[in-house]
C-alpha cells in the first residue's frame, strides 16, 4: 500500500510575488497612495461645494436611477370600479416574514362575485424588508411593488404605517396585466348584483359565457374536469 | 514657589485637555476618514437640539463621540462572575493610565518665560523660566518606554480576570505582541540616541532645528528615515490597531482580552486606544518631525540656510510653537487612521514572524550602520 505524496494543484492564475512586492514596504506604501489619493479627491470634492460619496442621504435625498423593477413601495391594483381587487385571502399577511401587513376583512353582500373585501389593509414600512413575497404569494394580483421608494408619513417608527388609501392611489395609464384605465368598463351593472335580485347571476369566470370561436378552442373549464392533452 | 506650581498646573491642564479632546475628536475623525476614503459620507445622523427649538445641530456629525460617551456611561455594567474581582476590576485602570502618564515627558513648546508673555505679572514671576514640558527629566525617552511597557499589565489583567477564554487567548496574544514590537519600538530608537547623545527629548527637539548637508533641516526622519518607518510600523503594532489588531480580532476572538468589559469600563480600554494614538503622533512628532518647531526656527525665531534671520517676539513664538505641535500630531493621528483604513490584517503567526525575522534583523541593521556612522564621523571631525 503506497501513498501518493499530496501535491497541491497549481493553477494557472496562482497569484506569484516577484521580488519587488516580496520586499513588501513599497507595495504598502503604494497602497496609501491609492487611498491618500482617493481621500484627497473626495475631500477636494466636498471643499468645493461637490458631493464626495457614492452614497445618499436617504430621506433626504433620493436617487433618480432605481432599477425599473426595484421593488419599493407597494400599491394596491384596482379593478375597473375603483375597489381593490384584494380578496382579503390574508396570504401575503401569512407569508410575510416580517409579519407587517395587517388586513381586516370584511363581507360586501352587494357584490356577488367578491363578498371578501379587505376593510383595513396596512403595511408597516418600519419593519418591511422588501423582500416581494407578498407580491408572489398573492393569487389575485392584488398587491404589487413599483420602483418608487414610499412615501412616509413620518420618521418615527410608531408611524411608519400606510393605510388602504394611499395603496390604492396607483393609477397606471399603461399596464400589462390589464388595461389601465379600461377601455370599457363592462362589469358596471352586471358585477355588481344585488344578493336579492331575480336577473341572472354574475357569472364567477367572466370568460365562461364567452362564444366559441371555432371546434378547436375548448372553453376553460374547471380544472378537476379538464382532460390532460 | 507657587509660580512653579502656577505653571505646571496650567501645564498639566493643558496635556490633559489635549489629551482627552484628542481622544473625543480622533473617533470622530476615524469614522469620518474612513468615510470619505471609501466613497462614503460617514456618521451624520447625532444632532444637538437647541433647547426650546427645532433647530438640530449636526456638524458633520461631529457629536457621534459625544453620543458614544453618553451611551457608555449609561448602558449597564455587566459584570462577569469571577474569581479574581478585583483585579477585574482594575485591569481597565491599568491600561488607560500609563497611556496619559507619557506624555509627562513630552515637550510641547519651547522656553516658556511667564514674565514676558503676561506683561501684569511680570514682578511676581521675575526672571523665571520654564520649558513646556510637565517634566522635564534627563531620562525622557525611558520614561516613555517605561511607562509604555506597563500597559500590557492592563490587557493581561483584563484577559485573565474575565474567566473567559477568548479574553485569555487575546491577552496572550497581547502580551507576546506587545513584548515583541517594543523591543523593535526601542531598538529602532537606539540609532537617533547614537546621533543626539541623549535621551532628553527636549534636547533632541534643540537639536532638530540645525541643518543638515548645508540645507535640509536636522530632522529625525531626515536622518534616519528607516528608523521613522520601523517605529511608526512598531508603534501601531504596539497599540493593537489594524493590520496588527490581533488581540482583539473580532472574527475570531470576539473582542479580545475586552470581551467581558461593558459599559465605561469597555470604553476606558477604548479611549486608552484613541489616546495612544494621539501619543504615539505625539513620540513621533518629537523624535522624527522636529518637534515643536518649524523648520528651522528655534526659540528666538528663524535662521534659515542662507544666513537670513527671522526674530519673533516671544509670545509669537510660544504660540506658533503650541499650534505648530498640535498639527503636526494632528496630522501625524490622521496618516494612522489612513493605515488603519488601507492594509488587511495579518495572519497571528505572520504578526510575530514579521517582528522578529523581518524587523528585528531591520532594526539591528539600522542600528549597525548608525553606529558605524556616527564613529567614522566622529574620526573624521576629531
Amino acid at each position: 500500500m503506497t501513498h501518493k505524496r499530496y501535491r497541491r494543484k497549481a493553477y494557472w492564475n496562482r497569484p506569484t510575488m516577484g521580488w519587488w512586492e516580496r520586499l513588501y514596504l513599497p507595495e504598502i506604501l503604494r497602497g496609501l497612495g491609492i487611498t491618500s489619493r482617493v481621500f484627497l479627491r473626495n475631500m477636494g470634492k466636498w471643499m468645493t461645494g461637490r458631493k464626495g460619496a457614492l452614497t445618499t442621504y436617504y430621506p433626504e435625498e433620493r436617487r433618480r436611477d432605481y432599477a425599473r423593477h426595484n421593488r419599493g413601495k407597494h400599491v394596491l391594483t384596482q379593478r375597473p370600479d375603483g375597489s381593490p381587487q384584494c380578496i382579503a385571502c390574508n396570504m401575503c399577511a401569512t407569508v410575510c416574514p416580517a409579519k407587517v401587513i395587517e388586513i381586516e376583512a370584511a363581507f360586501d353582500p352587494d357584490d356577488f362575485a367578491h363578498p371578501k373585501y379587505p376593510a383595513r389593509f396596512e403595511i408597516d414600512y418600519s419593519r418591511c424588508v422588501f423582500c416581494g413575497l407578498c407580491v408572489e404569494a398573492c393569487p389575485e394580483d392584488a398587491i404589487r411593488m413599483v420602483a418608487e421608494v414610499p412615501n412616509l408619513p413620518s420618521g418615527r417608527r410608531l408611524q411608519m404605517w400606510i393605510g388602504k388609501e394611499e395603496l390604492l392611489t396607483w393609477n397606471p395609464q399603461r399596464d400589462v396585466a390589464k388595461p389601465y384605465p379600461p377601455k370599457n368598463p363592462p362589469l358596471q351593472g352586471e358585477g355588481r348584483v344585488g344578493m336579492g335580485s331575480a336577473s341572472r347571476p354574475a357569472l364567477a369566470h367572466p370568460a365562461a359565457d364567452l362564444p366559441l370561436e371555432g371546434a378547436g378552442v375548448r372553453p376553460p373549464t374547471s380544472a378537476s374536469t379538464r382532460v390532460p392533452q | 514657589m507657587i509660580q512653579d506650581l502656577v505653571v505646571y498646573a496650567v501645564y498639566i491642564g493643558f496635556a490633559i485637555g489635549m489629551l482627552m479632546t484628542f481622544g473625543l475628536i480622533l473617533t470622530w475623525v476615524e469614522r469620518k476618514q474612513g468615510a470619505v476614503m471609501s466613497d462614503r459620507i460617514g456618521a451624520n445622523r447625532a444632532y444637538v437640539r437647541l433647547p426650546f427649538t427645532q433647530v438640530k445641530l449636526v456638524w458633520w456629525g461631529l457629536f457621534h463621540g459625544l453620543a458614544d460617551g453618553l451611551k457608555m456611561l449609561v448602558k449597564e455594567d455587566f459584570r462577569p462572575k469571577t474569581y479574581d474581582w478585583y483585579a477585574y476590576m482594575v485591569a481597565p485602570w491599568v491600561a488607560f493610565t500609563p497611556v496619559l502618564l507619557v506624555f509627562a515627558v513630552i515637550p510641547f513648546g519651547g522656553v516658556l518665560i511667564p514674565g514676558e508673555l503676561i506683561p501684569p505679572l511680570a514682578d511676581w514671576f521675575g526672571d523665571r523660566t520654564y520649558t513646556m514640558q510637565i517634566a522635564k527629566l534627563d531620562a525622557g525617552l525611558l520614561i516613555v518606554f517605561a511607562f509604555g511597557g506597563l500597559t500590557i499589565i492592563g490587557c493581561m489583567l483584563a484577559g485573565w480576570s474575565s474567566s473567559n477564554k477568548f479574553s485569555l487567548l487575546g491577552a496572550l496574544r497581547a502580551g507576546s505582541q506587545m513584548i515583541s514590537y517594543e523591543l523593535i519600538l526601542g531598538l529602532t530608537l537606539l540609532g537617533l540616541v547614537l546621533i543626539y547623545g541623549t535621551v532628553d527629548l527636549d534636547d533632541i527637539v534643540r537639536q532638530q532645528s540645525g541643518v543638515v548637508l548645508g540645507v535640509l533641516p536636522a530632522w529625525g526622519i531626515v536622518l534616519q528615515p528607516f528608523a521613522a518607518t520601523l517605529f511608526m510600523a512598531a508603534a501601531i503594532a504596539e497599540n493593537k490597531r489594524i493590520p496588527f489588531d490581533l488581540p482583539e480580532a473580532e472574527s475570531e476572538l470576539v473582542a479580545g482580552y475586552f470581551t467581558e468589559y461593558s459599559a465605561m469600563k469597555m470604553g476606558l480600554f477604548m479611549f486608552a486606544e484613541f489616546i495612544e494614538i494621539a501619543i504615539i503622533a505625539a513620540l513621533f512628532t518629537t523624535l522624527f518631525l522636529g518637534g515643536y518647531n518649524l523648520p528651522y526656527m528655534h526659540d528666538g525665531g528663524f535662521s534659515f540656510p542662507g544666513g537670513r534671520e527671522i526674530h519673533m517676539n516671544h509670545g509669537a513664538v510660544v504660540a506658533t510653537q503650541v499650534l505648530v505641535f498640535l498639527a503636526k500630531v494632528f496630522v501625524m493621528c490622521s496618516f494612522q487612521i489612513l493605515v488603519r483604513w488601507s492594509l488587511p490584517r495579518f495572519r497571528y503567526d505572520q504578526v510575530l514572524r514579521f517582528a522578529w525575522k523581518f524587523m528585528f534583523p531591520l532594526a539591528l541593521a539600522n542600528l549597525t550602520v548608525t553606529a558605524v556612522a556616527v564613529w567614522l564621523l566622529r574620526t573624521v571631525n576629531a
